[in-house]
């Protein structure tokens, strides 16, 4: 259904100019909605009978053009980061395999106490974990943000590629069978690796969401970007660069999240062309609506940030 | 445990309070959803690269920046707005580029053979969404949807941890500052309440996706 130009017949003349108008119309509308934010944010403001310059007033940006600023910024903030969320993503990956393949376990004993635990993480907020470890484990902020997401994460992981084993073909395990493996070798060196490549997309993707969720250790009190910059910069500089500082911010995350997104998606065209070399088309012709739907899902609890 | 049963009135109010954010930002996000998907379809290009853009940057947006951006950098402008209430706009503006998502996804599932298949019966735009189209990608977009929906449910701690909203999150982490030596039963207990609500949805969503989902 991707291609919405079958359900009705290509526009004559006067619904193009039509849609050029509302194109146009909506543009205006767009531009005008955006000048008015900028000149809500610009205008200078009383206050207890004091008149505060407007966000955009070169005396609230003068910070940036410090370079301990960034230092800080970059070297402490982004750092701590990024550092918090390389250690959570390869722990959770690990995790990942190790809870899917316990999950699809033939054994009743290993399979139901593992999707019981699965089921228990992922109904969790991340936040109440961080905390739980945080005040029980004792173990200071650093691992109380690594170790909540690594299992929350892992948790989630494992769903995904659990799910990636169960839309396989049945026809990939019969012919490992067929060809005298035994099952957990058919497991481990046909099955897994299939759909561990199928899966790979949806799990860089929920290697963003790992990124975006160290911005909860600001809660929990780790000194990462968005406490670097609020909280600590905040107090430093004063209110009045406040909204500088959630600019700052918010520009670093969307750099950091779009290109690990981008990566994902660069992936997963990659994936497609692998396994269809001779069709260019972006996506597999037919997928079978149950991957479908696993993707689908996965790309729906992305929105977790907790 | 004896703490947990003490507070217990505070728990159900904490509770409720998260139920209320669930529910107001829910709808919220399902409303500013919808339009996202729609304009996503839209043949107006303008529509389509708004959506496109406002997708792209709020997903890849932590929502505790944005419920601070709500919080902190709101009323540095001069309004003034109940706490809740910024938590109920933060919570649905991140929500709906998902729900947006999910129903796009939905949509996208149906094969395009099912399409031209009522098109060339005659079928004209509005018949075949409704009738051929639609049925189908609804069973496609509930599982994703009710998904959407946990996420959001925990994703209010966020509004309880950073917004000053005493919510479940709020109480569990007032009561265990105020009860030193019984954090682990005080934690447990607001899981639990968060459980109540994701578990049973989540398998719902399971359900609904084993009777709904067609091989073909």
């Amino acid at each position: 259904m991707s291609g919405s130009s079958v359900l009705f017949d290509a526009p004559g003349p006067r619904a193009r100019r039509l849609s050029a108008i509302l194109s146009w119309v909506s543009g205006v509308l767009l531009l005008g909605t955006v000048a008015w934010g900028i000149m809500v944010l610009n205008a200078p403001r009383e206050s207890g009978g004091i008149t505060l310059p407007g966000m955009f007033d070169p005396s609230r940006w003068d910070i940036i053009a410090d370079p301990e600023f960034w230092n800080f910024v970059i070297f402490t903030g982004v750092w701590n980061t990024l550092r918090a969320a390389l250690v959570a993503a390869v722990l959770a990956v690990a995790l990942g395999v190790v809870l899917s393949l316990l999950r699809s376990s033939p054994i009743g004993w290993i399979r139901i106490p593992t999707a019981v635990l699965i089921e228990f993480f992922r109904g969790m907020p991340v936040l109440l974990m961080m905390l739980f470890i945080l005040l029980v484990a004792g173990t200071g902020q650093y691992w109380a943000v690594v170790a909540a997401l690594a299992v929350y994460n892992g948790a989630l992981i494992g769903e995904a590629l659990r799910a990636g084993l169960v839309a396989l073909p049945r026809g990939q395990r019969e012919a490992a069978l067929s060809v005298g493996m035994r099952p957990l070798q058919s497991k481990m060196l046909v099955e897994f690796p299939q759909a561990f490549r199928q899966m790979l997309p949806i799990i860089v993707a929920q290697l963003v969401v790992l990124l975006k969720d160290t911005s909860l250790g600001y809660i929990v009190g780790y000194q990462e970007l968005l406490r670097v910059t609020l909280n600590n910069l905040g107090s430093f500089y004063g209110n009045r660069y406040l909204f500088t500082l959630w600019c700052v911010a918010f520009i670093l995350y969307l750099a950091m999240n779009l290109s690990l997104s981008w990566f994902a998606r660069w992936l997963g065209r990659r994936g497609d062309r692998r396994y269809h070399p001779g069709k260019a088309g972006p996506a597999p012709v037919d997928p079978s609506q149950a991957l479908l739907l696993a993707e689908a899902n996965a790309a729906a609890r992305q929105s977790e940030n907790a | 445990m004896d703490v947990v049963i003490a507070n217990l009135p505070l728990y159900l109010e904490g509770f409720g309070v998260t139920l209320l954010l669930l529910g107001v930002s829910g709808l919220g996000a399902l409303v500013l959803g919808t339009i996202i998907a729609a304009m996503r379809i839209s043949p107006i290009a303008t529509l389509r690269g708004i959506a496109t853009v406002y997708t792209e940057i709020i997903r890849n947006t932590p929502l505790t920046l944005v419920v601070l951006f709500a919080v902190v950098i709101v009323p540095l402008l001069g309004a003034r707005v109940p706490f809740i209430l910024s938590g109920f706009i933060a919570l649905a503006v991140y929500t709906s580029p998902f729900v947006a998502e999910a129903l796009r996804s939905g949509i996208n599932g149906v094969p395009i053979g099912q399409a031209e298949a009522a098109r060339s019966l005659g079928l004209g735009f509005s018949q075949s969404v409704a009738l051929v189209i639609f049925p189908q990608a609804f069973r496609m977009t509930i599982p994703p949807l009710i998904n959407v929906f946990i996420a959001l449910a925990k994703n209010t701690s966020v509004v309880g941890g950073v917004g000053f909203v005493s919510e479940l999150f709020g109480v569990g982490r007032t009561l265990a500052n105020a009860h030193g030596n019984a954090v682990i039963a005080i934690l447990i207990g607001v899981a639990f309440f968060y459980l109540v609500v994701t578990v049973p949805l989540g398998f719902l969503a399971t359900q609904l996706e084993r009777k709904w989902v067609v091989q073909r």
